[in-house]
């Protein structure tokens, strides 16, 4: 978890994110107990209702499944449905933010390609 | 319980404090209430509170006027930066009259809060100093459970780590507890992620009552050329400009996409940034 939350995106995707990628890196696993929108507003001091819309979202999308009176619960399918996800917004968050970049400092696409195996061979891939 | 006002003002002389507001605040929300000093706010709480009449308009709570009204005194509790309690009272002394005049009073979670605050029940109120007050202030505010709570300015002198301490119990108390919370203040910075709904004053009128996360949603900081960014701002209202040689960036009410799309930076406004801007007076206003 990030100690402090970045005021300049959206409060609720952010607790979003954070559950998702909890869930990406392992350190969250199906069937296990997703913090509660009460830990998240009281860990960042934030509107429960912020936490809450992030949660609920998660709920709506299949990875979370609300358990009453106990709490939220990681979903058999969460992490599929998140790589999946995830691999749709690689695009725009980070493919073309490179390309741009790459544009402004006229680099081609060879030079791109040679960039991306040398980083493969640095780290003996 | 929900706080209809309409058209309402307060004159003292030639002075308009407040300038025919009108509003809706739902309930069971954390508000905030911002504005600069003078702008309104002390005025707005104390005539909600029942505590001052308005010149003109009107103001209903749950349908009834809060003014010389013992149903809805009981159910509003107001707590501002200082003078809350008489100087010759105990601590003890305070939290009994407290608990005689809110029904949902918490014995418990005030003398939890007075241990925390390493506040002693004995302590003459005129022994104690403004930090310490302010946390009396906040521990009967919090206490006394009422459907809805207003803090002006409460932690005047209070430190960071006791600050820190309030809005965790604070939080943690309004979600097992839902209720109205009105919280005004200028220093925007620490509280501004509690906030549900906002509501901005400024010279004595609303300029603003939003969602905190619709609000976030819809103001972008942009930067670029300055003529790329004259072009995309030309039908925005803009919050606040900087131009520096040939580039601008721009704090102003639109789309991320559209601004992506104009060919520009994009980024969120910081939201004490946007409510520090919101709250300035405008320019020859």
């Amino acid at each position: 978890m990030k100690k402090e939350l970045d005021e300049n995106k959206p409060i609720f995707l952010q607790i979003k994110e954070q559950i998702e990628d909890s869930i990406i890196d392992g350190s969250l696993n199906s069937g296990e107990r997703a913090p509660s929108t009460n830990e998240f507003a009281k860990f960042y001091q934030i509107n429960p209702a912020t936490a809450g819309k992030g949660i609920n979202e998660l709920v709506s999308e299949g990875i979370l499944i609300k358990k009453r009176g106990v709490g939220m619960f990681v979903t058999d399918e969460a992490k599929g449905i998140v790589i999946e996800k995830r691999k749709q917004t690689f695009y725009e968050n980070y493919l073309l933010p490179m390309k741009k970049e790459a544009q402004k400092l006229e680099m081609d696409r060879q030079e791109l390609i040679n960039m991306l195996n040398r980083e493969d061979e640095a780290n003996g891939n | 319980m929900e706080i209809k006002v309409d058209q309402l003002s307060k004159n003292y002389g030639e002075n308009n404090a407040l300038d025919q507001v009108s509003l809706t605040l739902e309930g069971n929300k954390i508000y905030g209430l911002l504005g600069r000093n003078g702008a309104g706010k002390t005025t707005f709480m104390d005539i909600l509170s029942g505590q001052i009449l308005a010149s003109a308009g009107s103001i209903s709570i749950d349908g009834e006027n809060p003014f010389d009204n013992q149903r809805l005194t009981e159910s509003i509790c107001l707590i501002k930066e200082a003078n809350n309690f008489s100087p010759e009272l105990k601590i003890k002394q305070v939290l009994k009259i407290y608990s005689y005049f809110y029904p949902n009073w918490n014995q418990e979670m005030a003398e939890e809060l007075l241990e925390i605050f390493n506040l002693k029940q004995s302590a003459k109120i005129k022994t104690l100093s403004k930090g310490m007050e302010s946390a009396l202030g906040i521990t009967a505010g919090l206490a006394s459970r009422a459907p809805i709570t207003v803090f002006d300015e409460p932690y005047i002198g209070m430190d960071a780590p006791s600050r820190k301490k309030f809005y965790e119990i604070l939080l943690e108390d309004y979600q097992e507890n839902p209720r109205t919370i009105i919280f005004s203040t200028h220093l925007i910075d620490e509280v501004s992620l509690m906030f549900e709904e906002v509501i901005i004053l400024r010279e004595g009128s609303v300029i603003l009552q939003e969602s905190a996360e619709d609000l976030r949603a819809k103001t972008i900081a942009i930067s670029g050329p300055k003529d790329q960014v004259d072009a995309f701002l030309a039908d925005k209202e803009i919050i606040q400009r900087n131009d520096l040689a040939g580039s601008s960036m721009a704090y102003a009410f639109g789309s991320r996409k559209e601004a992506l799309d104009a060919g520009l930076e994009v980024e969120g406004v910081p939201v004490q940034e946007l409510m520090i801007h919101l709250t300035e007076k405008k320019k020859g206003a």
